[in-house]
Formats: structure tokens, sequence, C-alpha cells
């Protein structure tokens, strides 16, 4: 028994110790592989704009290409960019995330000025999403500080989404009650109506969709959209709040990672092809609105029109600003978060 | 039926008390998990199958099958080494070293996947060095592999610790006296006093290493296709509205629960045999 044992466990570990290098290592078929890191609700963009690139890129220089993604939270996604997480791109939620990766080197200071459009080639807006009918009636940014209405958004500390929803309604809330004091007084009590704080848009979205928590969900249009399209009209409404934020995402080719492996060229006709003819229609169908004017004017009707302040408004002055006063440790939101 | 009659509850008592127990059970544990098959088959048997055989899938399930063969070699070796150098050496600092192994349940998988980070990471103490020379850590399958090791250390060594110590030295020196090598005393004897509850400790680490989510969260990167385990593709399918498809991964998941519980079954029985038998 005991030499037949000493078989059996040598026979075993022997085989677990081979398997792994039997195991067929992943086959690197294509020529470049390009790994893009980004936000969380892209996932069906980029699904869609990897295969436009492929064949493209196929067509005008013979190589195959390869692109991996990584999706999650918009803080939490540059936070492993700088932890070293490979990415040849990086397609943020907002600046100032892709801002903190420049600011350890792994990118110029000035990549917001290295493509059109302060590197944005779409951009998005913050709408609400509630049930359908919506039985709690809620209009505009006021309703959402009601007692009894469950708001749902991420956390701004590691969501790009949950910083625009937040600052949106900071916004509106300078604008209608015109002092700093009301303003942090009016977020301070929506986020009392806030039951749980996701990681990320995504998270954020299931918690509200899927798992049926909460009356409204503050969202990204395309993300407000992609949930009407996934479980049908008769769900949820979008309700479109009479003042908000013009939110552009940004790209931007990361020097350090491409300069190493040697994509710079596929990685930047990656973004390029974002600001196409194609890449823009491929963004609206996905409903994020196109920069283009010829494309924009095509989807016109999909997109409400909304009245928009952006982040370049003196009320924020920039992202580097905003994030200083509003989310860094000891900023605005801790202040009203821990109360 | 006599038991009932020397224990003096009455037989209300004992059955619902049996009762609730079976209820918590099946709510809790029974019904999640038979909820998990019938999300998965949920479109049929077609839709299960191509959910599994999707290249992302694969992907997850090769670099799970990958981490936990490594860290189960990894787990027994060091496992054996411990416990045979806490049983059958005295030194100082033993008691230290016991609560050591216990370590890595004490503290939280997050936390052990961000200790990886902060030594491993482009920041971190290594980081700089590892990736000048083309070393990819963490974000790679060697750094989801380290974590993995991390919070399944214990296993093995917990197993073999109090078996060993109960067993005492006195065969071994036995065997020593009469002229076995240092080798041949490991195989001939210890090895075979302790198989099962070696067993056990490999099947529970085994579990274990394919089932963990946090720790690897922290330095996987998400990246799909490349650094996903089957937890994390789960999580990601059902991020994306494909719960039928992310069911279908999980249940693989579940499959492995069950047999790990009928497989400690057996060894269980097997173990305290020999405990007995002592």
């Amino acid at each position: 028994m005991s030499i037949r044992f000493k078989h059996l466990a040598i026979a075993g570990l022997a085989a677990a110790l081979v398997a792994p290098l039997a195991a067929p290592a992943p086959v690197r078929a294509a020529d470049v592989t390009l790994l893009n890191v980004s936000y969380d609700p892209t996932r069906e963009l980029y699904q869609k704009f990897n295969k436009l690139f492929a064949e493209t890129y196929k067509a005008e220089t013979g190589k195959t290409v390869e692109i991996k993604t990584s999706h999650g939270g918009s803080g939490k996604q540059a936070r492993s960019v700088i932890d070293g997480l490979e990415a040849d791109v990086v397609t943020l939620a907002l600046a100032y995330d892709i801002d903190a990766i420049a600011d350890k080197g792994f990118l110029a200071q000035d990549w917001q000025k290295r493509l059109p459009e302060n590197a944005s080639p779409y951009t998005s807006t913050i709408v609400f999403l509630v049930r359908k009918g919506n039985p709690k009636g809620i209009k505009d940014w006021d309703d959402l500080v009601k007692p009894g209405v469950q708001v749902i958004t991420p956390n701004p500390k590691t969501s790009g989404g949950a910083r625009w929803n937040y600052l949106a309604g900071w916004a509106y809330a300078l604008k209608k009650y015109g002092s700093e004091d009301k303003a942090k007084e009016y977020l301070a009590s929506l986020f009392k109506n806030v039951p749980v704080l996701d990681t990320g848009a995504r998270g954020s979205t299931v918690t509200f969709t899927e798992r049926g928590v909460g009356d409204v969900l503050l969202a990204w249009e395309n993300e407000a959209f992609l949930s009407k399209k996934e479980f049908g009209d008769d769900k949820f409404d979008i309700v479109v709040p009479s003042l908000s934020i013009l939110a552009e995402p940004p790209v931007a080719v990361v020097d350090k990672v491409v300069d190493r492996k040697g994509t710079r060229a596929a990685a930047e006709s990656y973004l390029k092809l974002l600001y196409s003819k194609e890449g823009q229609k491929l963004a609206a169908e996905n409903f994020y609105r196109p920069r283009d004017a010829e494309i924009a004017k095509q989807y016109e009707k999909v997109f409400p029109k909304v009245d928009l302040v952006t982040i370049d408004d003196p009320a924020f002055g920039g992202w580097r600003k905003a994030q200083k006063t509003h989310f860094d440790d000891g900023g605005v939101f801790d202040q009203i978060y821990s109360n | 039926m006599s038991d009932n009659s020397v224990r003096s509850e009455p037989a209300a008592v004992k059955w619902t008390v049996i009762a609730v127990a079976a209820l918590f059970i099946g709510l809790f544990i029974v019904m999640p998990l038979i909820n998990v098959f019938a999300q998965a088959f949920v479109k049929g048997w077609q839709a299960y199958a191509s959910a599994l055989v999707e290249p992302d899938a694969l992907a997850a399930i090769e670099l799970t099958l990958l981490v936990t063969a490594i860290a189960v070699v990894a787990n027994t070796g060091m496992g054996l080494v411990m416990a045979w150098a806490i049983t059958k050496f005295s030194f100082r600092g033993k008691s230290f070293l016991i609560t050591l192994i216990d370590l890595p349940f004490s503290v939280s998988p997050v936390v052990a996947g961000l200790v990886f980070v902060l030594m491993f990471g482009a920041q971190g103490y290594f980081g700089p060095w590892l990736i000048d020379n083309g070393y990819k850590v963490i974000f790679a399958w060697p750094g989801i592999a380290l974590a993995t090791i991390f919070v399944t250390f214990p296993f093995v060594a917990r197993e073999l610790i109090p078996l060993m110590q109960e067993q005492g030295t006195t065969e071994e020196e036995a065997a020593v006296t009469l002229g076995a090598s240092g080798w041949r005393v490991f195989s001939r004897v210890t090895l075979p006093n302790v198989k099962w509850a070696l067993l056990y400790g490999v099947l529970l680490c085994n579990a274990r290493a394919m089932g963990e989510f946090g720790a690897v969260s922290v330095v996987s990167g998400h990246v799909r296709g490349e650094t996903n385990t089957i937890p994390l593709q789960v999580e990601i399918l059902y991020n994306e509205y494909q719960f039928q498809a992310s069911f279908a991964v999980a249940s693989l998941l579940a499959l492995l629960a069950v047999v790990t519980l009928f497989a400690k079954t057996v060894l269980e029985s097997r173990v305290h045999d020999r405990k007995g038998g002592h």
C-alpha cells in the first residue's frame, strides 16, 4: 500500500508539474498585440471597434493585429496602469485619470493636445434612468434629494462616471442656489439617498437594472441607452435633467509602453481610427455623441438636446483643480460623505 | 428511535430542530447551488457548451488550471517541509513559526493582493527592475500564481501538523536506528503515515486556489483572454449582461465544490481511521 501510494504521489506531482508546461502556451498568431485599458461602460463599443480596427489595419499594412481589453472603474484602471499594467492605449472616462498616469512619467504631460477635440473622440453626458412610468416623478436634480428616493451612483473615488455625476449635480446646485455652501448641502443630502456605492459605472447599472435596487440611476447617457436596449423599452425611461455636464472621455497612447514594445505606429492608428467616419459612426451606434459634424447630424434625433456645462467652466477650473477640490483625500466629497 | 427515549427531549423538539437546520441548509446552500445550474442551462445544452468553449472562457480555464497546479505543488512541498520541521525537531521560535503559517487565513485577500502590487508593481520595490528586464509579474500569470500561493499556503501544513505531532517521532527513530537514510525514513515511514491527511490538505488547497477571487482580482489587471481566472471571468460576463454564459462558467466552480465535498467526505473518514489506529 505504501509503495503504491508513493508511486501514485510521485506520478501526481510530476503530472501537476508538467501539465502547465505541456498546456499550449497562448499562440501569438497576430503580428501586433495591443492592450486597450478602458473604463467601465465602453465594453460593447470597443468589442465592435476592435474588429473594425483589425480589418482596417490588415487592409492598410497587411499585418494582423490583436487587441486585448481591460475594463473597470476609470480611476482604478489608471491606478493599474501606474502599477505596471502594460496598456498601449488608455481610453478613460476623464482627463484627470490620464493626467495621473502622465504624472508618473508614462506619457507626455501635453498628451491632451496630441489629438483633436481635447483628445476625446466622442462625448457623453449624465442622464437619469428611472423605472418605467417614472413612479417617483423624478424630473430634475431637485427630485433626487427628496425623502424616500433611492439614488444609485458609483463611488467618485474609483469611478469616472461617478465624478461626472457628482459635478453635474454640483453645477446644478450652484446655479440654482447660488453658493458653494448650498451646493455642498445639496450633494450631502443627495448622497444620503444613495444606499450603495459600486466601484464602477457598470456595477451600478447592474445593481439598478438586474438587482432592482433604487429608484433612479445617475448614468452615462450611453449606459442608459444600452440598458434600455438590453432589457427592453418597457422596463426603463430616460429622464433628461434641465442641466447636465459635457463629459469628454479622452484617449491617449502610453509612450513608455509603446516605445518599449515597439507598437507606437499601431497604437496611434488605433486612436486615429476613432476619429474617422467609420469610428464616429460606431460610437454613435453605441450611443456616444460623435464629434464629427456630419455623423452627428445623422444621429441628431437619437441624442436629446441638453444644457451642458463643461469641466473648464469657472465653477470647476479644469480637471486637475476639480479633482483636488472635490475628490482628493479631505476634499468636498470626503467632507459631505463622512457626515 | 431508542435514542429518543434515552434522551428526554420530546420528539417534537428534535424534529423541529432538524427541520430548521434542513430548511436553512436547503435555503442558503442547496438552492443557490441548484440555481447556478438552472441558470446555466436556461438556454439549453448548446448555449451551455458554447459558453464554455468561447476563447476567453477557455483562456480563463487554462489560466486557472495553470495557477492552481503551481499553487498546489508549491504548497504541498512547503507544507510537508514546514510540518516536518515543526513536528520532528525542536528549535527556538517554533510557536512563532506556527503562528506565521496561519497568517494568510487572517489577512484579507485584498490586502494579500496589494502586498504583491507594492512589491512587484511598477511603483514597487522590485517592479522597475523587473520591467526593465522584461519580466512581467503583476498583471500576468506569475503575479496571479504568487497571490494564489499566498492565500492557500496554510491548508496543507495545517492538516499535517496536528497529525504528525500526535504520531511523534518514535517510528522515525526506529527506522534511523535500523540504518535508514533520511529520504528513506521520509518516504517509507513519514509519508505513508500522513498520506490521507496530506491528500485532504491538497484537496482543500486546490478548491480554494481555483475559487480565489479577491487577491487575484487585485493583481490580475482583468485583461480578457489573458489574465482572467474563472471567478473573474464569471464577474465580467455577469457585468456584460451575458447572464447565462456567466452562470455556465460559474457552474464549473460549483461542480468543483460538489466534487471536493465528496472527496472530502471520503478522505475525512480515512484520516480518522488513521488517527484511531494509533
